[in-house]
This record gives structure tokens, C-alpha cells and sequence, in this order.
């Protein structure tokens, strides 16, 4: 190994350390939203993979049916896609909350079979394209940025703090950790508990949407784009410790970066090494490096 | 149950029976841990499909008897069963999923990565030599007799296990484990035996599957398979001796079923699923025992 | 519980009663077998059986008094599945003949099944030229194009027009493998040089880290030996992070119009890559694709789906006069010995290893201006004539080849 990291010019290492920081990007918004539906509704959300996919296909509907641009889209899509998530907790994942974890988790992966099969047959499983909405990039000295990419580190940074913010260090964050906690007793305040766990579980999603659709521009948009991401954003969860927030956001970026040097140095083995690490994380902190222990 | 077993090929094309059937030893393998232990393990897939590439390479690289190389992909189930089980057996739950899931994942990169698997092509005609240099397996109906002897073999032996004092120990350590540790009973060791025995059966499983296809290849070791085989005994039914042979015998006809369905498989196996979580939670055979206990309670 | 009860049955019934013996179970059946949801459904899926149905229309069967039954399955691109299916439709439902099969680790476990019962099976999707190499055998031909005539003339194409060095993007698995080192083996054959190649894991979402390496080898040309979804993923993020305008360019080693369709022209214009069939290239093509359209939602069809076409006429060709479908090699057999001709493939041959020999188009992906109509994706820049577009025979090791 040392060898091969002389052989690498410290140039094109800072490089891959840029790539995999945005990478880590989106690890970390998608393990945002898996996050805050565990730890609030302790619900393992398996469609999670499918509700990215599905924040895309909004986007580029968004676009191709009724013209509205991507900056539009992005506000238009998660909240399209966390109705749907609402719709979901409504009718089916309200019935599950007294049951174990595995039912929930089985139930969201039967949902996003579904899903996945109905846009499968709707648009074909080759994909569609859609348009770079911020073209070009700047020539750093040791690697070319797109600018998209950049534009997708400042959002899912300030997605993620907004978020730690509002759950951590507000009223209504307040509000929802005790309402997991203690349901019987802050209904008895006078608040409408299911509710606020609907919202939560749209939100959750939403925040999958709009991960969606950041994406959209800068990956295939094809129906098998969830599945291919959603066990390794599982993992991320679980080695931040499930339902942690900060520790799916710090763990998203890190495991980023540690993929993206994998990705040089042994890269046959970039997709398994997030799994190298959750297996060594659980052996020595079993309720992962942020959870805390039951 | 074995009457079955002996005339189904009269009206069931064998090779398909023996696909059930290696299914149904996997998810009786899987639902040992599952029901009888409380542990959901969700990397089952590495020992079936690790003993399908051992047990077929054994057989076509080096000349094993069948019965040579199913024991040997089945010893190697057991063994990895020990490593993963040494591992994982501390943690709970969730942590215990994810634990299982992150060692198949590693063998499912080193099955990919190493020379002898042939990468995703598998390993290909694998022959059927004479059982025990006597019997000829080359016919599927004889041969489907001998993977129905393998099953109902395993199968009793699992029903023993779980009727014995062993199997009353691992009950009570999924009924709660505070007590049973308090009893006096050294539970890791008892969730350790039980893990193993699961990983050699589900072994077995894999070995025998790899005979009847001929073929053993990476979709066998893939998480979706593990996730599948959790299919299968949810369909069924958790916890009961017979649910998860009904529940892969619901999803492998299913399978073949919906073949002629086409691009609509996915749905249809969704919302299978969403429908038994919402409505059947016990499965198939849990559900009939429910309404079996009710009847005769009213009566 | 079998597929006849339930796939969907077409054309050609005859009148009652007519003798028809020779023919097993009375009917001529095609069992279309592809990826009807996956990765590779829009490559072959629903509009392969279309195809296959279609070729039993043209070809006139029931016309000609023969009894055709085309059913399909879906192999989920899984060895076991495809073999189990393969394996039940010889056996018990009847089936003749399998077409297409688009994954390679299918084909070669179907390949085997096929022998061993002594049936058909004709493929026209799967890639891996060991097909028709070592593991060939005397019931199966190769139809439509394989991963050594890709390699052989999109690496030639490049090299002598002065994309002398090449870097590789790789699919870790068989297929990318055996794509990276033909194409590897051609641009050194052809004078070029190969820098060096990275290999990354199958469904991979980011390739951006593996486009700078490819930056960095300073290749001419970074060759994509991958398929699918990773190669629409790695040419749109190669526009991304400004590969195409450092100078380098990209070459697609197997890529379908569906493809280009997913990436968009805007993406994927001045792209090289070699295809069977283009539809766009004749009458008797447009006036397929325009029915293929109007019957599979406006998609065009790919060089797999026009095979299919081409093979099953063929089929039918050699089985009408053998008057008989029971013997798999022997129809084979018959099928290699009678020249080919159907209006989508024109005139070819089938060698005696199993290949189909027919020309190879070097195409060129069309910038956005330039197209005129739907599907209107690429220009033929060459014709490879069969002669050069395959292996020579006495290269695959095929043991159906007499060493002289």
C-alpha cells in the first residue's frame, strides 16, 4: 500500500479527496433522511432508495411535461415526493408502529419493490437524460471542478445543518424528540402527535426527493438508480449509530472520502469497503460511533 | 408431508421440485435463527452460496463424488458459520442484521474477486457423477429423490434440534435472555451452536442446489438473496416447522408464475409483500395455526 | 403452473386437422427468453417477443401450413433462473428453439442445457465471444454481434485514425474483462499502446474518480469496457468533468441506440462504437422500426431485437425444409449449411462454429442540429465487411473447428 501512495502524486490525491467529499455529499443527505425516520419513528425506511429515484423521475417530469426548470423542480419535486411519502405513512406504515422494526422495514422494501417495477415499465430501464443546469467548472490547480458539483456540496451542507437545527435546536425539534420519547404525554399538551410523525415521515422522504433531484443532473435518471445506492446509504446509518443525525451526517462525508481513496488505491473494492468498515465499527462500538446503547 | 414428497413428480416437473425443495432447506436453515433464536440474520445468502462454489468446484475441478463435494460445501458453510458466528453473535436486533450483512458482503466481494468462482459467469457444468459410485443421478427423477432424502434428513434433524432441551434453551433465550442468562445457561455458547448449525444446513442447501443446476454463480451469494430467503419464511411463517417450506414453495412457483408476466414481476412480488405484512403477519402456515387454535378454543 | 398455460400464444394457426407429425408436440415453439424488467429490458425485453412474433407473421407460417407458438419468460439475468426456465420449457412445455438470452452468464448455462437435450438455441443478445469459442457446441448460434467483433471495430476504427493510446474504464466482472483485453489486443495489433486501465465494480454510481485517473494516464482515448447503466453514467459524467474538452476522447466498446437514447444527444454526440444494425439504414429497416414503434410505446429497435427477427425467419427457413424440429443439431446443422437472407440482415452465412457472419457498422452519434426525426441518433461511417468483423474461425479454440 505505501508503495503505491508514494506513486501517487500528491496532486491527484488532493483530487480524489475532493471527489469523494462530494460524494460523501450525498451519502450524507440520504442518510439525513434514513436518520430522522428511525430516530423518530423507528422505522427502518427501505423505499428510501426508491423515493431518490422518484424525486429524479419528478424532476425530469417537472421538465419534460410541464417545462418547469431544475432550480424550480427542486422545490417542487421533494415536496411532490414527501406527499407521497405522507400518502404511504397514512395508509399503510401508521398500522406498524406497534410491531417490531422488521415489519416496517419489510413493508418499505415490499413498497419499493413497487415502485421501483412501475417506473421500470413506465420508462424503460435504460434511463433519460437531463440537462446540466450549471455547465463548465472551475480549473483548480490539481483537478477540474464542475460547478455542479460544487453547487452540490454548499447544498447538501446547508440541507444537513438546516436540518441538525431545526431537530436539535428548536421548539418544534423539541417537540418531535419528545413526542418519540413520551407520545401519551405530550399529546396530553394539547399536540396532535400523529401528525407531527406524518410530517415527519414526509419529510424524511422529501429530503430523499430532493436528493433525487440533485442528483438528476449529474447521474442517470433510470428507475434502478435507488437500488443501487440504498444498501451502502444503510450502512452509512448504521455505522453513525441508527437515528443519530450528527453521526449519519459526519459518518456521510467520511465514508465518502474513504471510498473515494479506495477508488485509487484498490478501486475492484470501492463498493465494499463501507461495508469493511460498518462490520469493524459494530465489533468494537455495537450501537455504532454516534448511537447511543439501549 | 413425505407422501407428498414421493408421488409430487408424477405431476411436477422434478428439476423444479428439487429447486423447492433446496429453497425450502435454506429457508427451514434460515428460520432456525429467525424463529427459534430471535435473530434475524441478513447475510444468509454467503453460506449458501459459498458452499454452492465450493461443493461445485470441488466436484468439476477436482473429481469429488456428489456426496464428496455436497458434505464438503456443507463443512465449509459451517466453518464460515463459525467465523461469522463468533463475530456477530454479540449483537442485537438491527446490529446483528447489519453485522451478518456487512461479513456476506465481504464474501461476496471475495467470491467475485478470486479465480475459482469464474467471476459472474459461475462455475458451469458442473457433471453429475454416480452417487456413492452406484447411483445414477443423470436422470432428474432419481436424482430428485436423492435431494428429497437429503431434505427430509435435514429437515428432521432440525425438528429434533428444536424439540430437544437444546432447542427449549434457545426458545427462552428469545423469550428473554436476561433470564436465561440468570438461569445459569451460557447463552452466547447456545446462539453460537444454533448459528452454526443454520449456516452448515443453509450450506447444504447450496451444495445440493449447485448439483441440480449444474451451476453455481454470484446471484446465489448476492444480499438480495438473503433478503429473499427472509421472504420466504415471512410468507410462511416465522417460527413454524412448516412455514418456511410452504413460504418457498409460495415464492419459487411464484417465480416461475410470474415468468410469463414480464416486466410486471416486480410489482406483483411487491405488493405480495406488502399485503402479508399488512394482513397475514403470522404467514401462510402461522396464520392457518391461529385459526386452527381459535376453532377448537371455541369449541 | 407451466408457461404454456399462461404466455401469450401468437399467430400461425392452422387449419385443423392437417398432419403435421413430424413436427415434436405438433407445433413449432419458440421460447423467447430475455430480461423482461432488468438492466437489459429495453436492449431486448418486451420487443424481443415482439420481434420473434413478428418474424413468424412475415415469414408467413401459417401460410405455409406450419404451426408456430411463441412464448416468452423473463431470466432476470440470472444463471439458475434461465436454466431452470431453459430446462422446463425442453422438457415439459414443448419448446424447440430458445432466442436471445442478453446476458452471457445465462447464455453459457443455457448454451450446455441445449446440448445436453440436443434442442436449439439461437442467441442474439449475449456478448461473450467465448460462445463461439471454447464453449461452443453443435445446437447454438451466435447471431447478432460479440465482444471480439466490438472490440475489433471500434479499436481498429480508432487506432488508424490516430487514437494511438489507450486507457480502460472496466467493469470488474467477465464480460468488461474479456471486453478490455479483445479491444486491448486489437489496438496493440494495431500499432497503438495501452497505459493502463482501472477496473470499478459493477452498478457503480460515481465514475468521477475513475474519469481523473483516466485523466491522468494522459490516453488518447479512454476506452469504456462496461455496459448499461455505467456506461450511459461514466460518458455523462466524463462530459462533466470536462474529459471530452481536455482532448481525450471516449470510446464505447458495447453500446446500443437505447443507450444513446438515455444519454441524450447533447451527451453523447462525436461517440464511436460499432453496432450489427442501425434502423435508420434502408427502407426495409424504417418500415420495421415504424411498425416496432407504434406497437412498443415509440421505442426504436436495437441490433438484439432486429437478431431476433433475423434468426427466427432463418429458424423457420431450415425447420420447413427438414420437415422436421426434433433433432436440435440436425436443424442446426441445416441452418449452417442453407445461406441466410432476410430483409433486416440481407444475405450471410453461419460458420461452422456457430458464428453468423454478416457485416458490422462503425456508427457515429449525431450532434443535436444534425438530427432530423425520433430515434435520428448516428451516422454509418464504415461498413466491416463479415470477412473481417469476426474472429477467424481458427482463433476461438471452438472444438467443432477440424484443426488442419
Amino acid at each position: 500500500m505505501l508503495f503505491e501512495l508514494i506513486g501517487i502524486p500528491p496532486q491527484a490525491l488532493f483530487g480524489q479527496l475532493l471527489l469523494g467529499l462530494i460524494n460523501g455529499a450525498f451519502y450524507a443527505m440520504m442518510s439525513l433522511g434514513l436518520a430522522v425516520i428511525f430516530g423518530l419513528l423507528n422505522v427502518i425506511n427501505f423505499t428510501h432508495g426508491a423515493q431518490y429515484m422518484m424525486g429524479a423521475f419528478a424532476a425530469w417530469m417537472l421538465l419534460e411535461w410541464a417545462g418547469i426548470p431544475y432550480w424550480g423542480a427542486l422545490v417542487l419535486a421533494p415536496l411532490i415526493v414527501g406527499a407521497t411519502g405522507v400518502v404511504m405513512e397514512k395508509l399503510l406504515l401508521k398500522r406498524l408502529y406497534h410491531l417490531d422494526h422488521l415489519y416496517g422495514l419489510l413493508l418499505t422494501f415490499g413498497l419499493a419493490l413497487m415502485i421501483e417495477g412501475v417506473f421500470r415499465k413506465q420508462f424503460g430501464s435504460s434511463g433519460l437524460p437531463y440537462a446540466n443546469p450549471l455547465p463548465g467548472g472551475t480549473r483548480l490547480d490539481f483537478m477540474f471542478l464542475p460547478n455542479y458539483r460544487a453547487w452540490i456540496v454548499i447544498a447538501s451542507l446547508v440541507i444537513c445543518f438546516g436540518t441538525w437545527f431545526m431537530i436539535e435546536r428548536t421548539k418544534l425539534g423539541s417537540y418531535l424528540r419528545a413526542a418519540t420519547e413520551r407520545p401519551d404525554l405530550v399529546q396530553a399538551f394539547g399536540i396532535n402527535v400523529p401528525r407531527m410523525i406524518t410530517l415527519t415521515y414526509g419529510f424524511g422522504v422529501g429530503l430523499a426527493g430532493l436528493a433525487g433531484v440533485l442528483a438528476a443532473p449529474a447521474y442517470n435518471v433510470s428507475p434502478l438508480m435507488g437500488s443501487n445506492l440504498i444498501i451502502i446509504v444503510f450502512a452509512v446509518v448504521v455505522i453513525g449509530g441508527m437515528g443519530s443525525i450528527l453521526g449519519a451526517i459526519i459518518t456521510g462525508f467520511s465514508l465518502g472520502i474513504i471510498e473515494g481513496l479506495t477508488k485509487v488505491f484498490y478501486p475492484e473494492a470501492s463498493n465494499t469497503v463501507i461495508f469493511i468498515v460498518m462490520a469493524i465499527v459494530l465489533m468494537v462500538k455495537p450501537a455504532g460511533l454516534f448511537g447511543t446503547p439501549k | 408431508m413425505i407422501g407428498i414428497g414421493l408421488v409430487a413428480p408424477i405431476a411436477i416437473y422434478p428439476v423444479f421440485l428439487m429447486k423447492v425443495l433446496c429453497f425450502a432447506l435454506f429457508a427451514c436453515a434460515f428460520n432456525l435463527l429467525i424463529g427459534y433464536v430471535g435473530l434475524l440474520s441478513f447475510g444468509h445468502a454467503m453460506f449458501f452460496g459459498l458452499a454452492a462454489y465450493v461443493s461445485g468446484y470441488s466436484v468439476k475441478a477436482w473429481g469429488f463424488s456428489p456426496e464428496l463435494g455436497i458434505l464438503y460445501g456443507t463443512a465449509c458453510g459451517a466453518v464460515l458459520g463459525l467465523v461469522t458466528g463468533l463475530l456477530a453473535i454479540r449483537r442485537q436486533g438491527i446490529y446483528f442484521a447489519m453485522v451478518t450483512l456487512a461479513l456476506s458482503q465481504m464474501v461476496f466481494f471475495y467470491c467475485l474477486q478470486v479465480k475459482f468462482t469464474g467471476g459472474e459467469d459461475g462455475i458451469q457444468a458442473i457433471p453429475r457423477r454416480p452417487l456413492f459410485g452406484l447411483i445414477n443421478i443423470q436422470n432428474d427423477l432419481t436424482f430428485y429423490y436423492v435431494v428429497l432424502a437429503i431434505f427430509a434428513g435435514a429437515f428432521l434433524l432440525i425438528w429434533r434440534t428444536v424439540n430437544s432441551p437444546f432447542g427449549q434453551v434457545l426458545k427462552a433465550i428469545r423469550e428473554n435472555e436476561p433470564r436465561a442468562i440468570s438461569l445459569g445457561y451460557r447463552v452466547d455458547h447456545y446462539k453460537l451452536l444454533a448459528f452454526v448449525l443454520s449456516a452448515a444446513l443453509a450450506g447444504l442447501a447450496g451444495a445440493t442446489k449447485a448439483l441440480v443446476f449444474q451451476l453455481a454463480s454470484l446471484t446465489d451469494v448476492t444480499w438480495q438473496m438473503s433478503g429473499e430467503v427472509v421472504l420466504m419464511t415471512l410468507v410462511g411463517g416465522m417460527g413454524t416447522i412448516f412455514g418456511p417450506v410452504v413460504g418457498a414453495a409460495v415464492i419459487i412457483t411464484m417465480q416461475n408464475y410470474l415468468a410469463g408476466f414480464g416486466e410486471w414481476v416486480l410489482v406483483i412480488q411487491g405488493f405480495i409483500f406488502v399485503v402479508v405484512v399488512m394482513a397475514f403477519r403470522k404467514g401462510i402456515v402461522g396464520e392457518i395455526q391461529a385459526w386452527w387454535e381459535r376453532r377448537t378454543n371455541k369449541a | 403452473m407451466r408457461f404454456n398455460t399462461l404466455a401469450v400464444t401468437t399467430a400461425a394457426l392452422l387449419a385443423a386437422g392437417s398432419a403435421h407429425a413430424q413436427y415434436s408436440g405438433g407445433t413449432i415453439k419458440i421460447g423467447v427468453m430475455n430480461d423482461q424488467s432488468g438492466l437489459y429490458a429495453d436492449v431486448s425485453g418486451p420487443g424481443g417477443t415482439w420481434a420473434a412474433k413478428k418474424a413468424v407473421e412475415d415469414y408467413g407460417a401459417a401460410a405455409k401450413g406450419l404451426k408456430v407458438e411463441v412464448v416468452f419468460a423473463d431470466h432476470q439475468n440470472k444463471p439458475d433462473v434461465g436454466s431452470n426456465i431453459a430446462r422446463q420449457w425442453y422438457d415439459v412445455d414443448g419448446v424447440d428453439v430458445i432466442v436471445d438470452v442478453p446476458t452471457s452468464s445465462v447464455a453459457l448455462a443455457i448454451t450446455q442445457i441445449a446440448k445436453e437435450k440436443n434442442k436449439v438455441f439461437l442467441g442474439s443478445g449475449p456478448a461473450s465471444s467465448d460462445l463461439t469459442g471454447k464453449a461452443c457446441n453443435a445446437n447454438f448460434i451466435h447471431w447478432t454481434y460479440d465482444t471480439w467483433a466490438l472490440a475489433n471495430g471500434t479499436g481498429k476504427a480508432i487506432v488508424q485514425t490516430g487514437g494511438k493510446s489507450w486507457y480502460f474504464l472496466t467493469a470488474d466482472y467477465a464480460f468488461g474483462h474479456a471486453l478490455e483485453k479483445d479491444t486491448g489486443d486489437v489496438v496493440k495489433k494495431n500499432g497503438g499502446t495501452v497505459t493502463g486501465a482501472v477496473r470499478h465494480p459493477l452498478s457503480t454510481n460515481d465514475f468521477s474518480s475513475f474519469l481523473l485517473q483516466a485523466q491522468a494516464s494522459k490516453a488518447q482515448i479512454v476506452g469504456l469496457a462496461n455496459a448499461g447503466g455505467d456506461t450511459i453514467n461514466s460518458i455523462k459524467q466524463a462530459a462533466e468533468f470536462g474529459i471530452v474538452e481536455g482532448g481525450q476522447k471516449l470510446a464505447g466498446m458495447l453500446m446500443f441506440i437505447t443507450d444513446v437514447h438515455a444519454l441524450g444527444l447533447k451527451t453523447a454526440q462525436g461517440l464511436n462504437f460499432t453496432t450489427a444494425w442501425y434502423w435508420d439504414m434502408n427502407d426495409n429497416n424504417r418500415a420495421f422500426a415504424k411498425e416496432f414503434a407504434a406497437a412498443n410505446g415509440g421505442k426504436h429497435p436495437t441490433m438484439v431485437q432486429a437478431g431476433i427477427y433475423s434468426s427466427v425467419i432463418h429458424y423457420l427457413k431450415a425447420v420447413e425444409a427438414m420437415k422436421a424440429d426434433a433433432d436440435g443439431a440436425a436443424v442446426v446443422a441445416k441452418m449452417k449449411s442453407i445461406p441466410t437472407e432476410d430483409k433486416l440482415f440481407g444475405k450471410g452465412t453461419i460458420r461452422e462454429d456457430g458464428r453468423h457472419m454478416h457485416d458490422m457498422y462503425l456508427v457515429e452519434v449525431k450532434k443535436p442540429g444534425e438530427s432530423k426525426k425520433p430515434w435520428d441518433y448516428v451516422t454509418v461511417k464504415k461498413t466491416i465487411p463479415a470477412a473481417e468483423a469476426f474472429r477467424p474461425l481458427g482463433d476461438g479454440d471452438c472444438s467443432l473447428v477440424k484443426k488442419s
